[in-house]
Parts: C-alpha cells; structure tokens; sequence
C-alpha cells in the first residue's frame, strides 16, 4: 500500500540551532502512526515543518503530490487538519466562532459528527472559549479538524495536562476518527500509544532513530527504554 | 455649565477624530503587526480628495468626501499590495517602508498642492451653530460625533456578523493558527488596509472641516495623538480605540481649557504613561 | 534541545567578537579613517572647487556650511543608531534631546543672560538628568509601546516650545542666537571654518565614544539584548539597566549635537523638535546601515548633503526644463529622500555599510 503522506530530508534551522537534521518517514493511508521522542527532540517542529508554518527545507509529499513549497493555508487546503499541541483555540471567540472559522470550502460541514462526540460543544456555542476547562479547548481542537472531509489529522500532544478520565475520553475520540481518516499523532503518553497507535516514529535529536510497528516497539522493554529512556 | 458643554462636545468632536484614525491603526497592527506611518498619508489624500473634487469638479460635499474616502481606500489598498505585502513578516522593514511613504507622500502633496493651508469647502449647515445647555455648540462637532458612532457600528457589525470579520478578529489573537486553519489571511490584511484607509480619509475630510482648511502636514499632529490612543485602547481593539480616544479628546480638551496651552497635551502624555505602567497591554489588553 | 540551542546562541556571542584580521588589512581597517578625518581637518584650507557638488570653493563660507551641517548630523545619526542599532531600541523621540541642547543653551544666553560656560555647564546637566529620568519610564515598557512613548514624549516637547511659554523659545519662529552672547571666533561668516572644527570634532567625540563603549561590557550586552533579551535576563543581568545607560549615553550626545548645531546655523528653530526630524535620524541611520562602525555616520552625511543640495536642484535649469509633473516632486528634497529610502530598505537593505562589504567581498 502506498503511504499517503512523505516525508523526505527535512531540516530545520532556527536561529543558530539546526533543529530538524534530515527528517524522513512516511505515513500509512490507514490507522493512527503516533510521532515518540523524548522532550525536545523535534516531534512538534515536525509537525509545524509539514504544514509550512517554520520555514524548511526537504520534501513533503501528499498522495504523491510536492506540497513542501506551498503556504501554510494551501497545505492544509489540501486536506489536512492541524490540533496543535498548545491547542491553538482563539479565546476571545466564543465555541461557535471557533468552529465557522475553521469551516472550509462549500462543506457539507459534518456539525453532527461533532457535536455527536462532543455534545458539550452544543451547549456551550455561545460561552467564550477562553473560559473553557482544557479538556473542553481540545473538544474544540479536535471538533475543529473533523468539521471538514480531511484526509489526514496531524494532533500534537492532545492529553497534555489533561485528567485521566477526560485522557480516556480523548482517546475514545481519537480511535473513532482514526477508523476514517489517518492520524498523525505526537504523543508522551505511552499508554495512550499503545492502545490506539498502529505504527511509531522515534525521533532523536532532530533524526529519525526507529520507524515499525507500535506493537513491536511497545511490547520490547528493552528497546523501548533505550529509545525513549522510559518502559 | 455651557463651557462644560461646549468642551465636552469639542472633546467628544476631537475624540472621533482621533477614534476614526486611530481604528484602523490598531486594526492593522493587530492584525498584521505593521506599525503604519503612512496613515497619514491616507488620510491627507481623503482631505485632498474631497478638496479637489468639490473645488475642481464642483461636487457638493457629501459626494465630495465620498471622493475623497474612496481616493483614500485606493491608496491603503495600493500601498498594501504593493509594497507592505511584499516585506510580508519583515515587520521591520515595512514599518521603515510606511516612514517612508509617509515623508514622500507628504512632499508629493506639498508639490502638487502647495505647503500653504488652502481654505476647505465647509456645507452651510456645518458652520452654523446650535444651542445646547446654554451653551453655542458649532454644528461641526456633530458631524464629526455622528461620523464616528456610525463608523464604530459599522466596523462593530463588520467583525460581528461578517466571516472576514471573524478572521480578523481570530487574527489579532494568533495569525498563524488562522493560516493552519486553511484561510489565506493576507487577504484580510488587504482589508483591514482598505478599511483603515477609508476611515482616515473620512477622518481628513472631516479634519478639513473641523480646522476650516487643509495643509500637507495636517496628518502628522492627530497621527500622533492617533497612535497614543491606539496605545492606551489596546493593540488590535475596535472597542478600546473608542473608549481611549474619547477619554484623550476630553482630557486634552478640558486641561487645555482649565489650565495653559500645551498642558492638555502633556497630560494626554502622563494618562499614556499611567496606563502603560498599570496595564502594559492597553485597556482592552489583557493585563500582562 | 534546549540545552543545544543555548550553547550554540554562546557561542555565536564569542564569534562576534572581531576576528584577527591580516596585518595589512589591519593597517587599513585604521589607517583609513585617519587619514579621511585628517583630511576632512585640513579641509578649510583648501581652495578645491566642485562645481555642482558643492556652493563654492571647499574653503567658502557656503561649502564650509554644508559641510559642517553634515557633519554634525553624521554625528547625531551616530547617536540615533547607539539606541536602534546597537540597542534595538526604536526611539521615535530622539528629536527631542537635540533641542534640549539647543534651546537649553541659547535660552540660557540670549534671554537669561547666563554666561556662555554656564550655559554650556547647564546644557550637560539636562543632557544627563532628562534623559536619564524620561528613560527610566519609558523603558518600563518595550518594542512599540516604548516607541509610542518616545514619540509621545517628544511631542509635547515640541508643543511646549511651539507655544512659548514665558515668551522663551519664540515659539513658531524659533529663537536666533544673541550674537553678543557668543565669542567673536564663533561669530560671523569669516569663522565658519572654525564652526567647521567643532562639528568635525563632536563628529569624531562621538564616533569614539561610541567605538569605546561598544567594544566594552555594555556594547556586549546590548548586542546580546538586541538578539535575545530573555537570554540575558538569564545570565543574571538586568537588561532594563544597560538599556538606560544606552539610552542616556545616546540622548547626552544628542544634546551636545544640539548645541553645536545650535551655534553651526545661529539659532533654534521649532523644526528640530518635530517627529519628522527624528524619523531623518531613522532614515539617515538605515540608509547608511545599521549597528556598523560607519554606516550611521555615512548615512547622516548623505541624507544631510542631498537634503540641501536637492532643494538647490530643484530650482536648477536641468530639472526647470521637465515637465511640470516631474519638476514638482523633483524640486521636494523630501519626496526624493523617502523614494531613495524605500527603495533601499528594498534592494539593500543592510545600507551603504553593506554595499562597500558587498563590494570588497566581490574583489576578494
């Protein structure tokens, strides 16, 4: 099966530090691959590298087609759903706002799938969504990416600092998207990884160290430690 | 009592003046983080617009200053495409570019105009005057008080109602994320421009009505006070640019008045480096 | 990473500290400027005629003038570009120290009647206790806002003189120097030359005092604020500090190149405390190049020289000749100089200090 997204020679340099140094992978049409390395290792920049939103250089392929030179807005025109790790909701816009404005294209823009997952996001359409809890800013987050027909999800760290039970309820959501759209997904969270990943991408020090099967990776302890210094 | 009235309807006039430049300023650098120094320069070219055509073409005011709003929305939206859009994220350099522009465009008007006031064409009604509370109001304020409400509402409802709007909005607050989200939010910069440039124009033509003429350098002065009432509002809000510029014109207005000339301006000054030092963001800003 | 990014950002600290050059290229790295300060000295007694480039013979009161003009604002760019590029500061209100200096020495003489050194005395004490208490709140904030106030702050300087409080600065007609008031060798078109040397003296006082402070501890941390101020916050110093110290040692010089262009035309005028008179700064300090040892001075002299000699073309036969569409702009100094200065922040944007490293590296 082709992959549907490629990643080839990817580099990044801020400033004086060359953070992404040959970046290269690629992600199956199916399932979720989940993004493993330790803090700082350049999980996010990669993310932020693929849809044109820190300057690099090297090749992005999607379904076959160049997208590496394109702006930030093409990129993701062409089908791709951005949950950034900071979750990225615009507070002073209410729940409603935030959802319109992610609206693409003529739509059908699928309210139902969203608001089926998280009905919470319907009660609150008017409240400002500054004062949403953390858990309530990623329903947004993720409600976001599924408005539109994407043909990928890049999600960056979407359990951070959030409590275990609204962490399951993530994960939930996750799992069922990803029976119809693939999944980028940076993650720490190792349980999370194994229970919903399908394949896994180790980077170190801004390269590539082991790409495989989630399974395979996860059930070695000994190589899990070695590459990600945890069990 | 009447010198109260008078002085707050002056103030108030003033504040709209202020408000009307000050609006798309802070719109454009909310939005595109470009501190414009050309603003003046859109609104000189709204001053001059309305002059010429109401004296070379013989317009009657109103079309006259619509000629003059829509010369002023052509320069902003010129100068945008051309030559902000290009230094895109070089924030630097198009700030130098707006310098730029503004001592040229300055002395293009002094070249093509003159560097002497020239006598601006004023409708009957507004050199008239009414009586309120005792006190004489000349018409003028009105016009200018009018002018801004009806700006206020419109740029209100604009953000309010519009998807553009709701770009901009959502592009004060993080402009990256609105581009992750797949909208293209340089066209929104081209907007807040045009909408920025008509607003000044407007406050030209009003400037030139409310002074009774019209001079090359009239800009720079309430350019000046514009910038400080965009600072004390806060970046990027409609909203703050209001309360600011009302609060400014009042103050500069009544301590002008109740203490020496030169005093209304200084404590214009003081109010900034109060409100700088309590609430770094402005008045709209979240406090930092 | 975090770890790796900030040994690297040290190291490039390091790096910027000049490199050893070849003996022969240190010769002329100092050499040079020498030798052009020595002749720019000797100037005055040459007869040297450029017609067109300059009023008169090099030696004529006029050609003296001009240059003695450029000079002074060479110095002043200098300053201006202490605090924007050196410091990163984007001061909009520079302006106002120049006519701390001017006025401050020629209301001291002409209308209180102060001797000349007790005005000069008088002048150094605004100069350093103004800025110093002005800087302190302005600083409080930073980037535009610190703009803002700058800007703010200048203007109701230039109100106040506009207004003429106490009948003391003149108001819009500005405030001519009592000609008793000054020593006869600084009076008179005979003792331009003389007005000369002091403005090729503030000129090379202030390139020195720039280049010593610069190469010492502040001029480090400033570079360093400039690129990376939490970095610095970091390492223990207070950013806010070594930004005031710019900012009094910029705005003091300013002020004594408000006093010697105060002496240099004869009097004060209302012009100088003008916001566009601090964006010339800006223009003359980014024309020329910012934070490089010449660029600033280069860029003031340009700007100063074409301000002048422009309003002098425009009444020329070869521009009276264009049509009426192109003599207008033409005959504007002004509209010349902000066309030249965007083009340039298009095309060179590193200012005529880059183009000659430009030039130099193409040869080599």
């Amino acid at each position: 099966m082709t992959p549907l997204l490629e990643i080839a020679d990817l580099h990044v340099r801020i400033g004086s530090s060359h953070i992404l140094q040959g970046i290269g992978f690629a992600v199956p049409a199916t399932g979720v691959t989940a993004v493993l390395g330790r803090n700082g290792a350049g999980k996010t920049t990669t993310l932020k590298a693929v849809l044109g939103i820190v300057p690099k250089t090297g090749s992005v392929r999607l379904d076959g087609e160049e997208i590496g030179a394109l702006p930030t807005h093409a990129i993701v025109r062409r089908g791709l759903g951005y949950a950034p790790e900071d979750r990225g909701i615009f507070a002073g816009l209410t729940v409603t706002e935030n959802l319109r404005l992610a609206e693409r294209g003529r739509g059908p823009h699928r309210y139902d799938l969203v608001y089926e997952m998280f009905p919470e996001l319907k009660q609150r359409g008017a409240q400002r969504a500054g004062t949403l809890s953390g858990g309530q800013q990623q329903m947004v987050a993720i409600g976001r990416t599924l408005l539109n027909d994407n043909r990928m999800l890049l999600v960056d760290e979407p359990t951070k600092g959030l409590a275990p039970k609204i962490v399951t309820e993530v994960a939930d959501v996750l799992e069922r998207a990803a029976r119809e759209v693939p999944i980028l997904l940076v993650e720490q969270n190792l349980a999370l990884v194994r229970r919903i990943a399908d394949h896994v991408v180790v980077i170190e020090q801004g390269t590539v160290v082991h790409t495989g099967e989630a399974a395979s990776l996860l059930s070695d302890p000994d190589l899990t430690r070695e590459l990600l210094g945890v069990a | 009592m009447s010198n109260i009235v008078l002085l707050a309807l002056t103030g108030l006039g003033l504040g709209a003046l202020y408000f009307l430049i000050a609006s798309g300023l802070s719109l454009i650098f909310g939005l595109a983080d470009v501190l414009n120094f050309a603003h003046g320069l859109f609104l000189a070219v709204g001053a001059y617009g309305t002059w010429w055509s109401s004296t070379h073409l013989g317009f009657p005011f109103v079309p006259a200053v619509m000629f003059g709003v829509v010369a002023g929305t052509v320069t902003a939206v010129l100068v945008e495409t051309l030559l902000i859009r290009p230094l895109y994220r070089r924030t630097i350099e198009q700030v130098l570019v707006t310098v730029g522009l503004s001592l040229a465009g300055v002395a293009l008007l002094q070249a093509a105009f003159g560097a002497d006031p020239l006598t601006f064409p004023r409708p009957e009604w507004a050199t008239g005057t009414t009586r309120i509370l005792g006190a004489i109001v000349p018409n003028d304020r009105f016009l200018l008080i009018g002018a801004a409400v009806v700006v206020l509402v419109a740029i209100q409802v604009f953000l309010r109602r519009t998807r553009f709007g709701l770009i901009v909005r959502a592009g004060v607050e993080d402009r990256t994320m609105v581009t992750a989200l797949g909208i293209n939010v340089r066209t929104a910069f081209t907007l807040v421009f045009a909408i920025g440039g008509a607003a000044a124009a407007l406050a030209g033509a009003l400037a030139g009505v409310y002074f009774g003429n019209v001079s090359p350098g009239q800009g720079t002065s309430l350019l000046i006070f514009a910038f400080i009432v965009v600072v004390i509002g806060g970046m990027g809000s409609v909203t703050g640019s209001a309360i600011a510029a009302v609060l400014v014109g009042l103050v500069q207005q009544f301590t002008s008045f109740y203490a020496a000339a030169g005093v209304g301006e200084a404590s214009v000054v003081l109010l900034l480096a109060v409100v700088l030092l309590a609430r770094p963001g402005g008045l709209a800003g979240r406090a930092a | 990473m975090t770890t790796t990014a900030d040994a690297s950002e040290t190291a490039t600290a390091d790096d910027l500290r000049p490199r050893p050059d070849s003996p022969r290229r240190r010769w002329i790295r100092r050499g040079a400027p020498v030798a052009a300060f020595a002749v720019l000295a000797i100037l005055p007694f040459s007869t040297l005629d450029l017609p067109g480039l300059l009023p008169g013979p090099a030696n004529s009161p006029g050609s003296l003038q001009l240059l003695a003009v450029c000079l002074v604002f060479a110095g002043l760019a200098a300053t201006y570009d202490l605090l924007f590029g050196r410091t990163g500061l984007l001061s909009f209100g520079h302006a106002l120290y120049v006519a701390l200096g001017s006025y401050t020495v020629n209301i001291a003489v002409t209308k209180l009647g102060l001797t000349l050194p007790a005005a000069l005395l008088l002048a150094v004490l605004v100069g350093l206790v103004v800025p110093a208490l002005l800087g302190a709140v302005a600083l409080r904030v930073n980037g535009i806002a610190f703009a803002m106030v700058t800007l703010a702050t200048a203007q109701v300087g230039s109100i106040l003189v506009m207004s003429d409080p106490g009948r003391l600065t003149g108001g819009e007609e500005g405030l001519p120097l009592a000609p008793d008031a000054i020593p006869a060798f600084l009076s008179g078109v005979t003792n331009t030359a003389n007005l000369y040397w002091i403005a090729l003296g503030y000129l090379i006082v202030v390139l020195a005092v720039i280049a010593w402070v610069v190469a010492s501890e502040p001029g480090r941390v400033w570079q360093a604020i400039r690129e990376n101020e939490r970095r610095v916050s970091v390492l223990g110093l207070p950013p806010y500090r070594f930004r005031l110290l710019a900012f009094v040692i910029a705005s003091f010089l300013a002020t004594l190149g408000g006093v010697v262009h105060l002496f240099l035309v004869g009097g004060s005028s209302p012009q100088i405390t003008t916001s566009n008179f601090t964006l010339a700064f800006l223009v003359m300090v980014v024309l020329g190049g910012t934070g490089s040892r010449w660029g600033a001075m280069l860029g003031g002299v340009l700007y100063t020289y074409l301000d002048h000699r422009l309003a002098a073309l425009g009444t020329s036969d070869a521009v009276a000749g264009l049509p009426e569409v192109l003599r207008a702009p033409l005959s504007e100094p002004l509209f010349v100089l902000g066309v030249l200065f965007i083009v340039m922040v298009y095309f060179l944007p590193g200012g005529l200090a880059s183009l000659a490293a430009r030039l130099r590296g193409r040869t080599r």
